[in-house]
């Protein structure tokens, strides 16, 4: 491929400006004359997507907090302020509450989307851990975030999820008690949790820095999981890239906005319109769904210690991805055998979702315990093995060969016959 | 010159390592203060001091609920019936072995005082409730004997006894 062009600054303005921080060279290589593969499909557009949740969340969660109080005793009754005295406050929470949802339903498919097509693989290690890193940060952000509220489901979870350190051996007492600061979950614990979740997605934000840097140097991969070799295969980022990922964008905010306005307490929790009650537990403590897949592994192992491991271990685990995969093709369009291995995979992940929000009784929990299984031997059999064994299909010589048919894109029409 | 350049190098390597060993402490005497700021205040802890509580107005059969320390402390006036079922098990085949007699004060058979947080992830039990009519704990199923012994589920010890003495035949002081 032959280099882009640089930017050339035209206005005196912009030519005094380059030569002391040339912030607009920077833009203009990396999100205007950047090159994207030619085939990328909207599964490419949530990345940008990921970007504007991150920002939805953060301006609304800064309104918020001028209005939320972070004190055990105060908190719920300044959530209900919110809801009914502050001005256009109940938009302003429930954007929030259903921003962190629409935010994971991002992910998950950001995250899928680089499982099938092999977007782990080298050399794109360091950038699917910074990946990972970003996952983990955004399960502690949410968590603390929902328990902001303190209603009874903030409260019951905060503890159970605090809990999972006192299964450690020895140091686990005193760690709860360090995280709490208090014998039992308290106010030092909201005040704590408050300060943590206004700072972590200011982290977040910083690692996606690292993710777009590290994408930035490796490149895109792409449908056809092969590097683009020559003009033919890439397309400038802007208009192509842009406004792929705008209308898409604008797309999925139309199901945001249709649970914000239509549906805002589906994906929440009733318990949590509670305040929080010390004395009572709620009979059926489920957490947000989000966490529901890891939350039905924790609950599938019958001893405590081991179960917190599976569940740290079932994320961690996807760190490891690159080097569990030992096949060098890259794109499930290729690996016929993956491609079915891929969608057991996404429906085990599904079917612990729904365990998880079960209680845990009886065949569920038998339930639980088969598909956890199969959870761990998809990344520590299944992978490594199918590197070896599968035939793969033969790659497209060039990504430009892959998308056209005499250079015609599939599926357009015709070009016009050239004019005499 | 050879030598002298050998001389300077020891020299600032001293230098190095004086100046890392100084930043080394300097790091450790930071993180002191800021980890054991989270552990509970002085007040958290005063709140934490003993409690009295008045055992006559709990009958038989009944189980009230008080606080020590933000945890709630069950206290069981336990019947015949469920001291004996505690006492006619096989110990040794329990997944924590406790005999009844080690978690109640000797001679107060019937009061059982047990801090009503399931050892698992910590929910809070019901009392009466699960198949030995003890406790249950409503979050993943642990099941717990009319001692408070785990019998079944992911809980891995017994409830907790928390420290208390009897001041008088119907007075009991927690912590
Ligand atoms: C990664 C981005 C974020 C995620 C995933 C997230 C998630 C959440 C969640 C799930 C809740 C509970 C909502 C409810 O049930 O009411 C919440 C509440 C809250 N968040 Fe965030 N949040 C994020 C960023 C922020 C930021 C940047 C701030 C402030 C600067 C903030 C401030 C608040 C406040 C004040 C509440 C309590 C009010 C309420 O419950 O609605 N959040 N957050
Ligand atoms: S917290 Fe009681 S069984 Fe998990």
């Amino acid at each position: 491929m032959s280099g882009h062009q640089t930017y050339q600054p035209r206005s005196p303005f912009m030519k005094w400006m380059e030569r002391r921080l040339p912030i607009a060279g920077l833009v203009y290589s990396s999100f205007i004359v950047y090159p994207t593969p030619r085939n990328l499909n909207y599964w490419w557009t949530f990345g940008g997507i990921l970007s504007f949740m991150l920002a939805a969340q953060i301006v609304t969660g800064v309104i918020l907090a001028m209005h939320y109080t972070p004190h055990a005793d105060m908190a719920f009754k300044s959530v209900e302020m919110i809801m009914r005295d502050v001005n256009y406050g109940w938009l302003l929470r429930y954007a929030h509450s259903n921003g962190a949802s629409m935010f994971f339903i991002a992910v998950y498919i950001h995250m899928f989307r680089g499982m099938y097509y092999g977007s782990y693989k080298e050399p794109r290690e360091v950038l699917w851990i910074l990946g990972v890193i970003l996952y983990l940060l955004m399960m502690a952000t949410g968590f603390l975030g929902y328990t902001l509220p303190w209603g009874q489901m903030s409260f019951w979870g905060a503890t159970v999820i605090t809990n999972f350190f006192s299964a450690f051996p020895g140091i686990g007492e005193s760690l709860v008690t360090l995280l709490w600061g208090g014998y039992s979950v308290g106010n030092p614990t909201l005040n704590r949790f408050y300060s943590l979740h206004y700072l972590l997605p200011f982290v977040i934000a910083g690692v996606v820095v690292l993710h777009i840097w590290a994408l930035h140097v490796v490149g895109q991969n792409n449908p056809a999981g092969i590097e683009p070799k020559t003009d033919r295969d890439v397309v400038r980022f802007t208009p192509y890239a842009t406004i792929k990922d705008a209308f898409f964008m604008i797309c999925f905010s139309l199901v945001f906005a249709w649970f914000v306005f239509y549906t805002p307490n589906y994906l929440g929790h009733a318990d949590n319109y509670i305040p929080a009650n010390p004395a009572v537990t709620p009979t059926h403590i489920v957490p947000e769904w989000y966490y529901l897949p890891f939350y039905a592994i924790l609950r599938a192992i019958p001893d405590k210690l081991m179960g917190v491991l599976a569940l740290f271990g079932s994320i961690i685990i996807l760190a490891f991805l690159p080097w569990l995969d030992t096949s060098p093709v890259r794109s499930a369009r290729y690996r016929p055998l993956f491609r079915q291995f891929f969608w057991v995979f996404v429906i085990v992940c599904l079917g612990l979702g729904w365990l998880g929000s079960k209680p845990a009784e009886g065949g569920y929990v038998i339930a639980s315990r088969i598909l956890t299984i199969y959870y761990f031997a998809h990344f520590l059999i299944i992978l490594p093995i199918l590197g070896w064994v599968e035939k793969t299909k033969p790659l497209p010589n060039s990504i430009a060969e892959s998308v056209l048919h005499d250079g015609v894109p599939v599926g357009a029409s015709a070009p016009a016959p050239a004019k005499v | 010159m050879a030598t002298n350049s050998s001389a300077e190098h020891s020299r600032r390597d001293f230098l190095y390592i004086a100046t890392g060993a100084v930043a080394a402490a300097g790091g450790v005497a930071v993180a002191v203060p800021m980890i054991a700021q989270m552990n509970p205040d002085a007040s958290t802890i005063a709140a934490g001091a003993p409690i009295e509580v008045n055992l006559a107005p709990v009958a038989e059969g009944q189980v009230i609920k008080v606080f020590w320390r933000g945890k709630p402390i069950y206290i069981n006036h336990r019947t015949k019936k469920e001291i004996d079922a505690a006492r006619a098990v096989d110990v040794a085949a329990l997944p924590d072995p406790q005999p009844d007699t080690a978690r109640v004060k000797q001679g107060k058979d019937q009061w059982l005082v047990l801090v009503g947080i399931c050892t698992h992830l910590g929910c809070i039990p019901l009392a009466h409730q699960g198949s030995y009519n003890g406790f249950f704990c409503p979050c993943h199923g642990s099941v717990y004997d009319t001692s408070g012994r785990i019998r079944s589920g992911p809980a891995p010890s017994n409830l907790p006894l928390p420290p208390y003495v009897f001041l008088s035949d119907t007075q009991i002081r927690i912590g």
